[in-house]
C-alpha cells in the first residue's frame, strides 16, 4: 500500500514533468510558426486556440456536467463587447459612435488588453450567474431552448443599446492585439483551470450530476449550485474567448452570422466532433474545425468539371463540412475520442503496443 | 441521560414520522403514516407493490414534500429541507432501481459521496442552528481544489477513506472498474457502500434484494447486519418479499394502500390475520409456502 502510494506519487511527478516538457515543446513550435508563417497562417493559428477556448469551456457544461446549453454565443458576445469597449481608445469611440454618442461612462473607458480580457470574463460570468437562476431550473430540451433564447436576447440588446454598443453599426477599429501568444496562452490557462477542476472532488461532483442527477442530489450534492458553478466558469472562459475573438476580428457587430446561434453550433460541432465530455477531444475538435474551415475554402473557388467552367459557389465549404461531420459521426458515434482523454498513461500503453507488434 | 442506565437507551427514536400523508392528485400514496425508527435497530417496511413504501422514503429524503405531517430526524424537523441537505444531516439511501454513476469508477462513485463534506454549507448551517457540530471542515474548498492549495493531502485522505470502506464491503479489488461494468449483485452492494460513504446515521435501503436469488438475499441480509454494527447505523429496509426480512429485522411495519396495517416483531407479523389477508389479496401466496 505504502509502496503503491510512492510509485503513484513518482508517476504523478513524472507525468507533470512530461506535461511541462510538452508545453515547452508546443511553445517552441509556436515560436517557429511565429517567425516562419505568413500573417494569414498566423491568423488561422490564433483562431485555432480561440476556438479551443470556446470548445473547452462549452464542454465543461455540455460534456462534463451533462447540461445541454445552447447559450455559448451569448457569453462570447458579452465578452467581445466588454473588452472591445475597454480597449478601443476614447478618440476612436468618438469617431465610430455616429448615430448616438457613446454613454459618457463608456466613452472614457480605457484599459490594457489583459485587464480587458479578465473583465470580459468577469462580465460573462456575471451574466451566466444571472441567467443561470431561471435557466438551470429547467431540464433537457427546455433548458436548451431557454439558453438559446437568452443568448439571442443578449444579441438583440447589443443591436439596440445604441449608446453602449453602437447598435447595428458595431464596433470598428478594435486594436488587433490578439496574436499567437495571447490566444495560445489563454488556451493553456483555460485547460489548466478546467482540467484541475475536473480532476478534483468538484469535477467528480459535476460528472456525477451528468451520470445521474437524482443520485447526485441524494449523495448530498447541491445539484443546482454545482450546475450554476460550471455554467459560470464556462461563461468566464467564453468571455475570455470573446475578448480574444474581438481583437482578432477587429470589427464586431450584432449580426446573426457573427454572434448568433450559428456560432454556438460551430462550437458544438467542435465539441461533439472531438467527443462530448473529453477536454482533449474538444481541443482537437477545435483545431480540426478551424483548419477545415480554411482548407475547405478551395470548394468556394471557381472550378472546372469535365471541361466546363463553373462559377464559385458561396457556402459550399459548409456543405462539405457538414457531410464530413455526418460521416465522422457515423463512423465514430461518440466523436473521435468519446469521453476518453489523451493521458501519458494512454500514450505509454499505445507505445508499448506498437513496440510489441513491431518486434513480432 | 440518567434514564439510559435503565437499559432503555436503544428505544431512543432517531426518526419520527408524525402523521405524514402524501397525495398525488387524487391518489393518497401514504396515508397518515405515524411511526418511528429507534436508534440502532433494523426496521423493515413490507407490503405489496404500490403500497407506498418507496414514497415514504422519498418523503423522508426530501424528494417529495409531504401533503401534511412532519418528519423529525435526530431532533431536527427536516420536513422543509432539500435532499442534499437531508443527506448532509445524516440520512443516506439507495434506490429501488439502481442509480449508480455508471461511467465513473467504483472508487469515484464512493468519492462523490464524500463531496458534501467539502461543499454542502447550507446544510451545515442547519446543524449549527441546532447546536450540533458542523461537518464541513476548512474553507474555500473550491479554490483550494482548483489551485491545489493544501488540497492534495485532502484528496489523499478521501481516497484512503474510500478504499477502507471498499475493503470493508469487499469491493476494493474492483476499485478502478467502471461501475456499470459490475455484475448486478455487486452494483447493489456498491450502491450501499456509496450511501455509507456519506457518513450517515440512518440508512434507507429500498428493496436491496430485488432480483437476487434466495442465497444471495440471505448473504445480503447478513451484510446489512454487519454494516449496522460496523458503522453504528439505524437501518430501514424496504422489501416486498416478507421471507427475506424475517431473519434480519427486529421490527416490521406492514403497509397496504398507503396505510400501516400492522407493526410488530417478525413473529407477530407472520401471525397477524390482516397481514395474511393483505398478502393473499395481492397475489402474495408465496408467504404461506
Ligand atoms: N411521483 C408520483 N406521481 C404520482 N403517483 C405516484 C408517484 N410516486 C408514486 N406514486 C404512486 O403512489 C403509489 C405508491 O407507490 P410506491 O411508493 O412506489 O409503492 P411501493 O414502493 O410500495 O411499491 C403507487 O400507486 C404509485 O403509482
Ligand atoms: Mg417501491
Amino acid at each position: 500500500m505504502v509502496t503503491a502510494m510512492r510509485t503513484m506519487k513518482e508517476k504523478t511527478r513524472r507525468d507533470l514533468t512530461l506535461t511541462v516538457l510538452f508545453v515547452i515543446f508546443v511553445a517552441i513550435l509556436l515560436q517557429v510558426a511565429n517567425v516562419k508563417f505568413d500573417s494569414y497562417q498566423k491568423q488561422v493559428l490564433s483562431l485555432m486556440a480561440i476556438y479551443g477556448i470556446m470548445a473547452v469551456s462549452l464542454n465543461l457544461v455540455n460534456g462534463i456536467t451533462g447540461v445541454f446549453s445552447l447559450g455559448h454565443a451569448g457569453f462570447i458576445l458579452l465578452g467581445a463587447y466588454t473588452s472591445a469597449l475597454l480597449t478601443i481608445p476614447p478618440e476612436q469611440k468618438a469617431m465610430i459612435f455616429i448615430i448616438e454618442p457613446a454613454h459618457p461612462f463608456i466613452a472614457n473607458l480605457h484599459t490594457d488588453f489583459f485587464t480587458a480580457t479578465i473583465v470580459a470574463g468577469g462580465i460573462s460570468a456575471l451574466g451566466a450567474f444571472i441567467i443561470g437562476f431561471p435557466v438551470l431550473r429547467l431540464s433537457g430540451d427546455y433548458l436548451a431552448i431557454a439558453s438559446l433564447g437568452f443568448s439571442e436576447v443578449l444579441r438583440i440588446l447589443a443591436l439596440n443599446l445604441q449608446s453602449i454598443t453602437n447598435g447595428s453599426l458595431g464596433l470598428k477599429g478594435i486594436p488587433n492585439h490578439t496574436n499567437i501568444w495571447w490566444s495560445w496562452g489563454w488556451l493553456l490557462v483555460t485547460v489548466l483551470f478546467i482540467v484541475s477542476l475536473v480532476k478534483s472532488s468538484y469535477g467528480r461532483a459535476l460528472l456525477a450530476i451528468r451520470e445521474n442527477p437524482i443520485a447526485a442530489e441524494a449523495m448530498g450534492i447541491n445539484v443546482f449550485k454545482h450546475t450554476l458553478l460550471s455554467f459560470v466558469i464556462s461563461a468566464f472562459f467564453a468571455g475570455v474567448s470573446g475578448s480574444l475573438y474581438a481583437h482578432w476580428l477587429t470589427t464586431i457587430d450584432p449580426r446573426i452570422t457573427t454572434f448568433g446561434p450559428v456560432l454556438t453550433y460551430y462550437v458544438l460541432i467542435m465539441v461533439v466532433l472531438g467527443g462530448l465530455g473529453s477536454v482533449s477531444g474538444s481541443i482537437i475538435g477545435a483545431i480540426l474545425f478551424a483548419f477545415l474551415m480554411e482548407w475547405l475554402r478551395m470548394f468556394e473557388q471557381p472550378f472546372t468539371l469535365f471541361g466546363r467552367q463553373y462559377p464559385a459557389i458561396q457556402g459550399m465549404r459548409m456543405l462539405v463540412l457538414s457531410v464530413l461531420f455526418v460521416v465522422t459521426m457515423i463512423v465514430w458515434k461518440r466523436g473521435l475520442f468519446g469521453r476518453a482523454e489523451i493521458t501519458w498513461d494512454g500514450i505509454r500503453k499505445l507505445m508499448k503496443k506498437f513496440r510489441r507488434s513491431g518486434s513480432r | 441521560m440518567i434514564r439510559n442506565t435503565q437499559g432503555k437507551s436503544e428505544r431512543n427514536p432517531i426518526l419520527k414520522l408524525e402523521h405524514v400523508t402524501m397525495r398525488f392528485g387524487g391518489l393518497t400514496a401514504v396515508d397518515d403514516f405515524d411511526n418511528v425508527a429507534y436508534e440502532g435497530e433494523i426496521l423493515g417496511i413490507i407490503g405489496p407493490n404500490g403500497a407506498g413504501k418507496t414514497t415514504v422514503f422519498n418523503v423522508i429524503t426530501g424528494i417529495y414534500f409531504p401533503t401534511s405531517g412532519r418528519i423529525i430526524f435526530d431532533g431536527i424537523d427536516i420536513t422543509p429541507y432539500k435532499p442534499h441537505q437531508i443527506t448532509h444531516l445524516g440520512v443516506a439511501r439507495t434506490f429501488q432501481n439502481i442509480r449508480l454513476f455508471g461511467d465513473l469508477s467504483v472508487l469515484d462513485n464512493v468519492l462523490v459521496a464524500q463531496h458534501h463534506l467539502l461543499s454542502t454549507r447550507d446544510a451545515d448551517k442547519i446543524l449549527v442552528r441546532h447546536g450540533k457540530e458542523p461537518k464541513v471542515k476548512g474553507h474555500l474548498w473550491f479554490w483550494r481544489a482548483v489551485f491545489k492549495i493544501g488540497y492534495r493531502e485532502k484528496e489523499r485522505q478521501m481516497i484512503e477513506e474510500a478504499m477502507n470502506l471498499l475493503r470493508k464491503v469487499q469491493l476494493d479489488h474492483l476499485a478502478y472498474e467502471k461501475a456499470s461494468s459490475l455484475p448486478y449483485g455487486q452494483q447493489r452492494k456498491l450502491e450501499i457502500a456509496r450511501a455509507l460513504a456519506t457518513e450517515p446515521k440512518l440508512l434507507l435501503l429500498d428493496e436491496p434484494a430485488a432480483g437476487m436469488n434466495p442465497k444471495e438475499s440471505e448473504e445480503l441480509m447478513e451484510f446489512i447486519k454487519y454494516i449496522r454494527d460496523e458503522f453504528k447505523l439505524t437501518v430501514i429496509l424496504i422489501e416486498h418479499d416478507m421471507k427475506v426480512v424475517m431473519g434480519v429485522c427486529e421490527r416490521i411495519i406492514v403497509m397496504d394502500s398507503g396505510k400501516i396495517i400492522a407493526e410488530g416483531t417478525p413473529q407477530e407479523i407472520s401471525r397477524n390475520p390482516r397481514v395474511i389477508e393483505a398478502y393473499l389479496g395481492k397475489e402474495w401466496e408465496h408467504v404461506n409456502t
